[in-house]
């Protein structure tokens, strides 16, 4: 069984949402950023996402632009990123997603990328800019390695295309809960609730809410229509707020603590 | 190639192309795929209405020009221009974004968004949406909007409102990013007028279509004017929307098809936007083509004198044309494109933009050595008043 599926069949079992934290992976650098995996996990993280800085994030806000322009400054790779994890894997086995762009892993070597990942102890890969229709091949080869490919719904998606990636993405469905990039306003209620209601209908792949979600009330009432919720552009604020400060990583610890009671 | 007829339903052109954006963007490519595939049928209603705006508005034909001085001076094949810098506002890009604006209306969008790199595809496009009465909010990178600072000026005349792009290179690149992440915000009331054959299908093929009006009067004007088809045609690659509008109708005939990309401070610098001669394969802007990148898969900056040239990637159709073999490539530096800027200013009162200016610099090099009855057709994509400070300033400093 994978081990985001687990981490889901536990939560479902106690009754509780999942906790998932974005982490742009290298920021603020490489060190700090496994200190805060490590920080966030104590304090309730039930899974991490980690973003893969790419030169061109065109579904990202400015926020999380921000810390990907620095990380790649800091010079992270794809190659350091998988290193990163498998130094990672000796201190903690909490469930692992990689959030990316398609190009760098394009460039890297498809099946080279999907069996490095998964031995260095990834266990699930978000592509923005990957739709079903051009993924049938890397979807095919995570299949085989038993790395989840995770796939976005939004609440303009078709009918047509709910059933689609209802039956493909693996690990959870990624559900988007407003129109847009990730860091800005409030959610359209309705859209979502409809949308989570005809995933439902269909799927019993766990359905995780993100995007523009950046306090506990609002984590609070997206937990409530999900089995889980992930908050990004918020936390790396909190990051950019506290930098060079002694206490940062307890600070974005205590705020990753209130958003976690929030979603419980 | 005698059987030509891509892309494929998916938008692919063999390997390249396809739909590489966020899953919130699927829904409205397929309907702006849907209403574009009912436009193009349309033969009474939309396809009257573009015809009508192209001729009575934007003032097509644009003339085929015998550019009688150049050809003797040069002393080889006989150089005809392509006049788009007649055209209304003074480019090609009018062709395009008409017919976007006109298809925005149709679908019943709100408001129009532009990326500009040049600043010609944004005043095109504000021009576009003062006449069809859209608001329009066109992105644009700083850097750009210090050289091409005319045309900000033009584009806030027409009522757009210019959003400066201050992050990554701050060129058409970031533009288009920006772009993007707005019509991924307001998807559902916006229609993005994308400015050349690059980003997700059915972009490419949509606006090769709209600007294949130039390929097709020209196949007309030749004839009558040389009674023969040319010998060559030439033009510059950005990300090619101009240089497949011309060549797209000669595909399947025996002319030699040349696209010029720029060499910037030359091809062993770093500085340059020749992604055709540089580039590898990769994904940018939601479809699959050549790109200037590092060995990370991040995209590299670039540099043209000539903002519409200073771009990492190209039409995915251009990477197709490139690989069969069926299209030329090659590269014209800053250098040789400001010589030929003047060359053609002074010998046939013609100011080209810098774009245009890499084309006819290729076409100096080549007209001499060809047989004067040959035909070789340069396309003067844009007119190069918004250029004219920047040459200015560069001939002070020499």
């Amino acid at each position: 069984m994978s081990n985001i599926k687990a981490t889901f069949d536990v939560l479902q079992k106690r009754g509780e949402k999942a906790f998932i934290p974005f982490l742009t992976l290298g920021y603020p650098d490489m060190k700090t950023c496994m200190d805060l995996i490590l920080e966030l996990e104590k304090r309730g993280a039930d899974i991490i996402e980690l973003g893969i800085p790419f030169s061109d994030p065109l579904a990202d806000g400015p926020v999380i632009q921000n810390a990907s322009y620095e990380a790649l400054r800091g010079g992270v790779t794809l190659k350091k990123a998988i290193k990163f994890v498998s130094k990672l894997r000796e201190k903690t086995s909490i469930p692992l997603i990689f959030m990316g762009y398609y190009n760098p892993v394009f460039k890297f070597g498809q099946e080279r990328f999907v069996q490095q990942a998964k031995d260095a102890g990834v266990d699930g890969l978000i592509l923005a800019d990957l739709p079903p229709e051009e993924g049938e091949d890397i979807r095919q080869m995570a299949k085989e390695k038993d790395l989840a490919l995770i796939f976005l719904l939004t609440p303009v998606s078709s009918e047509a295309r709910i059933k689609l990636i209802s039956s493909i993405s693996e690990g959870f469905i990624y559900c988007v809960s407003y129109t847009g990039i990730t860091g800005g306003g409030e959610e359209k209620q309705t859209m979502l609730t409809s949308l989570l209601h005809k995933i439902k209908s269909c799927s019993k792949t766990p359905v995780v809410i993100g995007f523009g979600i950046s306090s506990p009330s609002q984590a609070k009432k997206a937990s409530r229509l999900a089995d889980g919720v992930i908050v990004g552009s918020a936390i790396i604020r909190k990051i950019m707020e506290n930098k060079g400060k002694d206490d940062m990583v307890n600070k974005v610890g205590d705020f990753a603590l209130s958003l976690c009671q929030a979603v419980k | 190639m005698r059987y030509y007829r891509l892309p494929d339903f998916r938008g692919h052109f063999g390997e390249f192309g396809g739909r590489f954006v966020p899953e919130i963007l699927m829904p409205a490519l397929q309907e702006l795929e849907q209403a574009y595939i009912k436009a193009k049928k349309d033969k009474m209603g939309f396809q009257k209405e573009l015809s009508f705006y192209l001729r009575q508005y934007a003032g097509r034909p644009t003339p085929l020009y015998f550019a009688r001085r150049l050809t003797e001076y040069l002393g080889g094949a006989k150089i005809y221009l392509k006049r788009e810098d007649l055209a209304h506002t003074g480019s090609h890009k009018i062709n395009n974004t008409l017919g976007q604006v006109i298809l925005a209306g149709r679908m019943g969008k709100k408001r129009i968004i532009a990326e500009t790199g040049a600043g010609q595809h944004g005043v095109a496009t504000a021009t576009a949406a003062a006449v069809f009465g859209f608001p329009c909010q066109v992105y644009m990178g700083e850097e750009d909007i210090k050289r091409q600072e005319i045309n900000v000026f033009k584009m806030r005349l027409l009522g757009a409102k210019v959003v400066p792009v201050g992050l990554g290179s701050r060129t058409l690149k970031d533009a288009i990013n920006e772009a993007i992440r707005d019509w991924a915000t307001n998807v559902e009331e916006t229609f993005y007028v994308l400015g050349s054959v690059v980003g997700p299908h059915p972009y490419p093929v949509m606006v090769r279509d709209f600007q294949s009006v130039i390929g097709k009067e020209l196949k007309r004007q030749i004839l009558v004017q040389e009674k023969k088809l040319p010998d060559v045609l030439i033009a510059c690659v950005g990300g090619g929307s101009n240089s497949i509008g011309m060549f797209y109708p000669f595909l399947q005939e025996k002319v030699e098809l040349i696209g010029v990309e720029a060499a910037g401070f030359g091809l062993s610098t770093a500085f340059h936007g020749a992604t055709l001669a540089k580039g590898t394969v990769g994904v940018l802007h939601g479809s699959k083509n050549f790109l200037l990148q590092d060995n990370n898969g991040q995209i590299l900056p670039t540099h043209s004198v000539a903002a519409g040239l200073d771009y990492p990637g190209v039409g995915p159709e251009h990477s197709y044309l490139k690989r069969t073999g069926r299209v030329k490539y090659t590269t014209v530096g800053d250098e040789e494109a400001l010589d030929a800027f003047r060359l053609l200013t002074r010998l046939e009162g013609i100011i080209p933009a810098l774009e245009s200016s890499h084309a006819i610099a290729y076409a100096l090099k080549t007209a001499p050595s060809m047989d004067k009855r040959a035909t070789c057709v340069v396309n003067l994509s844009g007119r190069g008043d918004k250029d004219v400070q920047l040459v200015n300033e560069r001939l002070q400093n020499e």
